[in-house]
């Protein structure tokens, strides 16, 4: 139960980072490595301001106003200086490394004894279940600190979920969502398609920094190695929602995202459960998104090959 | 209205592809106008059309609209006051997004774009209502993604959203060329209709002198990157298929007539 309720825990924080990139890969078409970055950033940036004492929740705010301010940098690379769209995010992300380095100060920060987002919900459930220090969930023990974990990373994940569909909703986010699909239309409709992709990349990038300042929190340190390969591990999650539920609608393709990346924390669980060496998990991502990537091209050229041969006979 | 006053445009200027696409155009369209504008392949129609919208700056020339001088003015800008549809019946419209999102962001061309839902149900009554004036049963698929629509039937909305809010100026760009002679009839016809109604005044490329003769108020004749020919008033009244297509031979026997002269003179004296 412990690794299940782990995996799930990981999947939620890592879902904003997913929901992140729904906005600059799937919406504004952007593929955007400013996140290897950008996620780090708000790790450090929330593991330095709360060994200073800094209350967690503003700690983590913080860390979400930089992201956003590293993702809208990226934006301005692209669009006042006309950069390409991956030299952009790869300036970004390799500056970033430097600037996570000054903001810690050093190539990690512990984040033991100090207090996290997690601590009112523990004491709300200390609270109710009268100071245990373990309980019962479908007869499995679970201690009650990994359980507040959970239930704070579940309660955030659905509060950043509502206000993103929100969002995407309103006249600006349809506008948004508009700019990647067709840049010529949204021009015609009076739309500065370069204001938006700023903004998308800003929201895009505060929320990867949110996964990154929760995640340094749940395992109790910020690395600055930590941002390497999220990317790709995004993508995953973006493929495995879309595979598990599409995206008939704006609603259901968020839903997706979350479902995905916790399936796909189980899914590595499992692997390293099984034995898979966690030097080789990166290799095994890119290898996964690479199949899913390619997967429906030669499903396609396979079909027509079977029914053009049909044809032909 | 729209003063149009000695543009010029060189694509790849310097290079062996130089086109010189616009040569000193200079147009004046009065409010209420419908002009049609015709002419030969690569003639320079189009981007006489995407000058005017501001797909590019011009290398040379001003672009007034009303009061304002909107040469400088980014594309974006000038949608406020102008509304268009273009040649390709997918370039207007966001395929991924339904039928009412799409029209949702035309209902604020120009505008701010607040944090409020784009889609209320009482926005969804006036987009239903006004999409059933195409007659194209559109109204009960307002939720479906638009890409699933035909070219007709998306460059049919596109030209509903184009004059959704009144624009000041309207240019179609061979709306109806990519569509099949029944569609294209349609959606001639309902932008005849629109027109009207609204009183725009409007530019229309088009390759067909049926559609010129039948649709506008003027008739404007292109021809490499110039002006050659400009119908109005009385003009335009009387003319007919024939002439235009007399008028389109005399034009290019005239290019004919100066290739050849250059390339007697080019034996001759090089
Ligand atoms: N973006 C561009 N880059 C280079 N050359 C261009 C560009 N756009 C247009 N041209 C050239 O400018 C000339 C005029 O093109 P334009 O598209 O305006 O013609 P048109 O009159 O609209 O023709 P058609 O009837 O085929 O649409 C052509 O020779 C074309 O090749
Ligand atoms: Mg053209």
């Amino acid at each position: 139960m412990g690794i299940v309720l782990s995996a799930f825990t990981i999947g939620l924080i890592l879902a904003a980072l997913t929901m992140g990139m729904l906005i600059s890969f799937r919406m504004l078409r952007f593929t955007d490595i400013t996140v290897d970055g950008s996620l780090t950033l708000g790790a450090s940036v929330a593991a330095i301001t709360i060994i200073n004492g800094w209350s967690p929740w503003l700690a983590t705010l913080v860390a979400v106003f930089s992201g956003a301010f590293a993702g809208m940098l990226t934006g301005l690379l692209y669009t006042r200086f006309n950069i390409q769209m991956i030299l952009s995010g790869i300036l970004m992300m390799t500056a970033l490394y430097s600037v996570n380095l000054r903001v810690m100060g050093r190539s990690n920060i512990p984040l033991l004894d100090t207090k996290t987002v997690t601590g009112t919900t523990e004491t709300i459930i200390t609270g109710v279940t009268g100071g245990l220090s373990q309980i019962n969930i479908m007869g499995w023990p679970v201690s009650v600190s990994d359980f507040s974990v959970f239930v704070t990373a579940l309660v955030i994940c659905i509060i950043t979920a509502l206000l993103l569909k929100y969002f995407l909703l309103t006249h600006l986010g349809t506008a948004l969502r508009a700019t990647g699909s067709n840049p010529q239309m949204v021009r015609a409709q009076g739309i500065n398609h370069k204001s938006m992709t700023v903004l998308g990349l800003s929201l895009s990038n505060g929320l990867v920094a949110l996964s990154g300042a929760l995640l340094a929190q749940y395992q109790g340190f910020a690395d600055v190695q930590m941002g390497i390969g999220m990317m790709v591990w995004g993508l995953a999650s973006i493929i495995i929602g879309e595979a598990l539920v599409g995206t008939r609608s704006i609603g259901v393709t968020i839903t997706g995202a979350i479902l995905g990346t916790i399936f796909f924390r189980l899914l590595i669980a499992i692997a390293l459960r099984w034995g898979l060496n966690p030097n080789d998990l990166k290799l095994v991502t890119a290898l996964f998104v690479f199949i899913a990537l390619v997967a429906p091209i030669w499903v396609k050229s396979l079909r027509k090959t079977i029914w053009g041969g049909l044809k032909n006979a | 209205m729209l003063n149009v006053n000695n543009l010029y445009k060189t694509f790849a200027p310097g290079t062996v592809n130089e086109v010189k696409a616009l040569i000193d155009v200079s147009l004046h369209i009065e409010e209420g106008c419908f002009t049609a504008v015709i002419g030969t392949n690569g003639s320079g129609k189009s981007t006489l059309l995407n000058a005017i919208a501001g797909s590019f700056k011009p290398d040379h020339g001003r672009i007034n609209l009303f009061e304002h001088n909107i040469t400088n003015w980014p594309e974006y800008k000038r949608a406020s006051l102008i509304g268009r549809v273009f040649q390709n019946p997918f370039a207007g419209t966001a395929a991924g997004m339904t039928i009412s999102e799409n029209i949702a962001l035309a209902m604020r061309r120009g505008k701010r774009r607040p944090l409020t839902a784009a889609i209320t149900s009482r926005i969804r009554d006036e987009i239903a209502e006004r999409v059933k004036t195409l007659k194209m049963g559109l109204e009960d698929r307002l939720d479906n993604p638009i890409g699933t629509l035909s070219g007709g039937q998306r460059q049919a909305l596109t030209l509903l959203m184009a004059s959704w809010l009144r624009p000041q100026l309207l240019l179609l760009d061979e709306h109806t060329a990519a569509l099949d002679p029944k569609t294209a009839a349609k959606v001639s016809e309902i932008t005849k209709e629109i027109i009207t109604r609204e009183k725009l005044t409007a530019m229309m490329v088009t390759h067909s002198m049926q559609q010129a003769v039948d649709l506008s108020d003027r008739i404007i004749m292109m021809h490499r990157g110039r002006i050659v020919e400009d119908l109005r008033d009385e003009m335009k009244a009387r003319v007919r298929i024939s002439d235009l297509m007399q008028t389109f031979e005399r034009v290019q026997k005239l290019d004919l007539f100066d290739q050849s002269v250059a390339e007697i003179l080019e034996q001759q004296f090089v």
